[in-house]
């Protein structure tokens, strides 16, 4: 007999639901998106979850595997041990719609709320100039493929429903300090970080950074500068009198 | 069904001025053009928005911007793009594109894109296949994610309408009009209908009926059934795009992409006993503007102006045949490819910067470090020239208030497309797209009452695979389907093959008819893909029948019967469209090219 993966995977929709065992037969080199794929194929055509590119570059296929945030297409079958049982479960922190997939529009409200890209008048030639080392640290949030593994790892909203009316999530901070650090951007954003986006609930856990598939820092390079840039506005006494005297 | 039922079975209704059906690079740049031009627009994708097929895009957008290369141009550009697609191109959408590409990338700046820099700050420009100057903007080989999140952005900031994961199905008509579509809204099941004055399909490709491709689910030629279906016409649906240089090993990731970035950054093939093998691959048609030493080959990267273009950079068809027939000729790996050499090339650090997702791609799902050793690639199914019929310059389609652009659409790239010319179509004529629906809306009269009827037997036949009980599973047929093209219909083809595939095709379709999903309506896959089938089949039949059709080897189309180029045919292109429920083929002349710009195809090849 060939040796075969145990899966347990979350079946349900928004009434409730279980984990359902699943047996697949062994290959090499599958990921764990191969063998959700096995199971529609073979066994269960209407399990229900998301996937595109299925090489890391969309986002698409994010769930929690042996309860850690990861992309289904990128975590392999070799990480696991012989014959340890792999449980997939959808995001937590979003509503469920079915199986493996969840409700992500929270993710795309924020996203709406946040002041676009101004860019500052051109030079006299009529070009833009940005430098390699400038751009450097801004391309590294532009890398993010909007997975929302960090939205869905952040104790702020999965464990505090309600928080989401108040936290923008680290996300989305990645996003502000992309659009705060860009060499052309004119906008400033720092009031409404803080106050609509709440970061000040953030006390730099770096579970975010942790569960990013693209690596990015997003805790050290996004949300501490940003957290720097609050402080510098609204708490550095200078400042403040400064703007008091309308300075 | 009982008469009346399809109304009820309606739960949404909309009504727009434009409806842009897909949300990729074409699709939101159509959108973003429609809604600034006043039109009351609506994008429906049928993913969540910002993951579109454009999102996988690696190297770059061409653009003749003369960042890197003072002596490029659009003529220049213009001229490799026809030269690439072996002259099968619409001169007047190949000339558009060179024209217009570099306002478009400059706008995406605008909206907040950002380049890779020169060192004095302007936007960089990289090496590809078929183009004579470093001419493709990019952001290290993440260009296509940049450039969806800089258009996502930009239409979240407008304020447009976006149906996420709403599948449109069928075009509604009315004498002889397009008046909107019907669909389903995947996360309940419920079927949709969009009234419209003008619709955009911007709904990509048809790689999903091969075996081996490089393309996602979304892939399923949704756009060009939906078309065809409606009374519009097809072009040159055997013109797909073989790439040369998709993974292989392990199993679970063949087809997916590597970039031809890597041979733009100085990556060369090798077969096994390591030889650079495309030096015995050069056509006639390119021995002028090739290198054929490793010398001049290797120069090349560093000083354009002396030394001809290597081998490995020839046009996608090119190289794909070449590595195909190495690996038939017993010069391949054990598992069937050739190798990607870059890492004896370049430093590991200069990979690591200028091809992160390549690194990250091949280290985590192949456990191969590409800055130590080679790639195992062999081609696979990338891309399909073919496509809607449209006008080049208002991208309208044969049907009155229907346009198309992007990858749906065909003429810009003839028989191969250069790598690269892909971002920039999307662009060009997604805006172009989205101005002339927009205008079309402006001055059409308010479409008539949705007609029932249509919509009736829509929804029966959208509502027919579901139910319990003894049928066909969809995943049996596609996956044959998937054989049967990728052995019949791939990268070689022929008479008798083409004939098998044909009728193969036919059997498919009635096994179609049987197909039954088990589940509910909310967020089956199973149910999706049963409709999706659907189109599949109508595409992979188009392909089929105009591969058999076109008695010559053109670009991506190699008929082992037929290996040679025949100049009668590269004067045609091959006319799909339906008659009744009956596929039906005519050849036509290809648009006459004018003298000036004969002149520029001309001074080029001369000036090699």
């Amino acid at each position: 007999m060939t040796s075969e993966y145990h899966f347990r995977v979350w079946r349900g929709d928004v009434s409730g639901g279980a984990f359902q065992e699943y047996r697949v037969p062994e290959e090499e080199g599958l990921v764990v998106l191969d063998v959700i794929h096995r199971i529609q194929q073979t066994q269960q055509p209407d399990l229900a979850c998301r996937w595109n590119c299925k090489a890391g570059k969309c986002g698409s296929c994010s769930a929690e595997i042996n309860g850690h945030p990861s992309l289904m297409c990128m975590t392999r079958m070799d990480e696991f041990k012989e014959g340890e049982t792999v449980t997939v479960q959808p995001l937590q922190t979003f509503p469920v719609i079915k199986d493996l997939v969840t409700d992500v529009s929270f993710n795309y409200e924020v996203a709406k709320t946040i002041p676009a890209f101004k860019p500052k008048p051109r030079e006299a030639d009529g070009t833009r100039r940005m430098y390699q080392e400038d751009v450097d640290r801004v391309q590294e949030f532009r890398k993010c493929i909007e997975c929302f593994l960090c939205q869905d790892v952040c104790h702020v909203i999965r464990d505090h429903e309600d928080n989401k009316k108040s936290f923008a999530g680290p996300r989305f901070f990645a996003r502000l300090a992309e659009l705060e650090m860009h060499p052309l951007d004119t906008n400033d954003r720092v009031a409404l970080i803080k106050q609509k986006h709440g970061l000040g609930f953030c006390n730099i856990t770096m579970c975010c950074s942790e569960v990013c598939p693209e690596h990015i820092h997003i805790t050290d390079n996004a949300i501490i500068p940003l957290k720097e840039r609050v402080v510098s506005e609204f708490y550095d006494p200078l400042a403040w009198v400064k703007r008091r005297l309308g300075l | 069904m009982n008469a009346g039922r399809a109304a009820t079975e309606v739960s949404e209704r909309h009504a727009y001025d434009v409806v842009v059906i897909g949300a990729g690079g074409a699709g939101i740049r159509a959108a973003i053009e429609a809604h600034q031009a006043g039109a009351r627009t609506a994008i429906v994708c049928k993913s969540l928005f910002g993951k579109a097929h454009t999102v996988m895009a690696e190297g770059g957008i061409a653009a003749a911007m003369r960042n890197v290369w003072k002596e490029d141009g659009w003529q220049v550009h213009f001229r490799d793009t026809m030269r690439g697609g072996k002259l099968l191109n619409n001169w007047r959408m190949a000339q558009l594109h060179a024209q217009e590409a570099p306002d478009r990338v400059l706008e995406l700046e605008e909206w907040g894109a950002m380049f890779d820099r020169t060192n004095d700050g302007l936007i960089l420009q990289r090496d590809f296949g078929g183009h004579r100057y470093a001419r493709l903007a990019h952001v290290g080989d993440r260009t296509g994610l940049e450039m969806i999140r800089t258009l996502q952005q930009r239409a979240v900031e407008l304020g447009i309408d976006v149906f996420m994961e709403y599948t449109l199905q069928r075009l509604l008509t009315d004498a002889g009009r397009v008046t909107g579509a019907i669909g389903y809204k995947r996360q309940t099941g419920e079927l949709v209908l969009f009234a419209a004055k003008a619709v955009v399909l911007a709904t990509g490709g048809i790689g999903k009926a091969w075996k081996v491709t490089s393309n996602s689910w979304e892939y399923s030629g949704d756009g060009q059934a939906m078309a065809l279906e409606a009374g519009a016409e097809l072009i040159d649906m055997e013109m797909v795009q073989i790439h040369p240089t998709g993974m292989i090993w392990p199993p679970s990731v063949r087809g997916i992409l590597v970039t031809e970035g890597v041979r733009g950054d100085g990556g060369t093939l090798k077969n096994t006993s390591g030889k650079r093998f495309m030096f015995d691959y050069i056509p006639e048609f390119f021995k002028a503007e090739t290198a054929d030493t490793e010398k001049e080959a290797d120069a090349w990267y560093t000083d354009k102006r002396n030394n001809r273009r290597t081998p490995d950079l020839l046009p996608r068809d090119e190289v794909a045949r070449a590595i195909n027939a190495e690996i038939k000729a017993g010069r391949g790996t054990a598992h069937g490819g050739v190798y990607l050499d870059i890492a004896s090339r370049r430093s590991p650090d200069y990979i690591r910067k200028r091809l992160p997702s390549m690194y990250v791609q091949f280290k985590e799902l192949a456990g191969v470090d590409i800055t130590v050793q080679p790639m195992e690639v062999a081609p696979t199914l990338h891309y399909v020239m073919g496509g809607i019929r449209v006008e080049a310059d208002t991208a309208a389609t044969t049907l009155p208030g229907l346009y198309a652009a992007g990858e749906v659409a065909a003429g810009m790239h003839g028989a191969n497309r250069l790598g690269g010319n892909s971002l920039s179509d999307l662009l060009v004529f997604g805006r172009r797209a989205g101005k002339s629906a927009a205008e079309y809306a402006g001055r059409a009269s308010a479409p008539p009452a949705a007609n029932e009827a249509q919509i009736e037997s829509a929804a029966a036949a959208m509502l027919k695979p579901l139910g319990a009980g003894d049928g066909e599973n969809p995943y049996r047929i596609q996956s044959e389907l998937q054989e049967t093209m990728h052995e019949l219909v791939g990268i070689i083809r022929d008479e008798s093959g083409l004939k098998e595939a044909i009728r193969r095709i036919q059997t498919y379709k009635e096994r179609l008819e049987q197909v039954r999903v088990p589940g509910g309506r909310a967020y089956n896959p199973g149910w999706n893909l049963a409709l999706e089938l659907r189109s599949l089949l109508m595409v992979a039949e188009a392909s089929a029948t105009s591969a058999l059709m076109r008695q010559e080897s053109r670009g991506g189309h190699t008929r082992e019967d037929f290996p040679k180029t025949d100049g009668e045919w590269g004067k045609k292109n091959i006319v799909s469209m339906r008659q009744g429920d009956t596929l039906v083929q005519r050849t036509e002349p290809l648009p006459i090219v004018p003298d000036e710009l004969k002149k520029i195809l001309e001074e080029g090849a001369k000036s090699e």
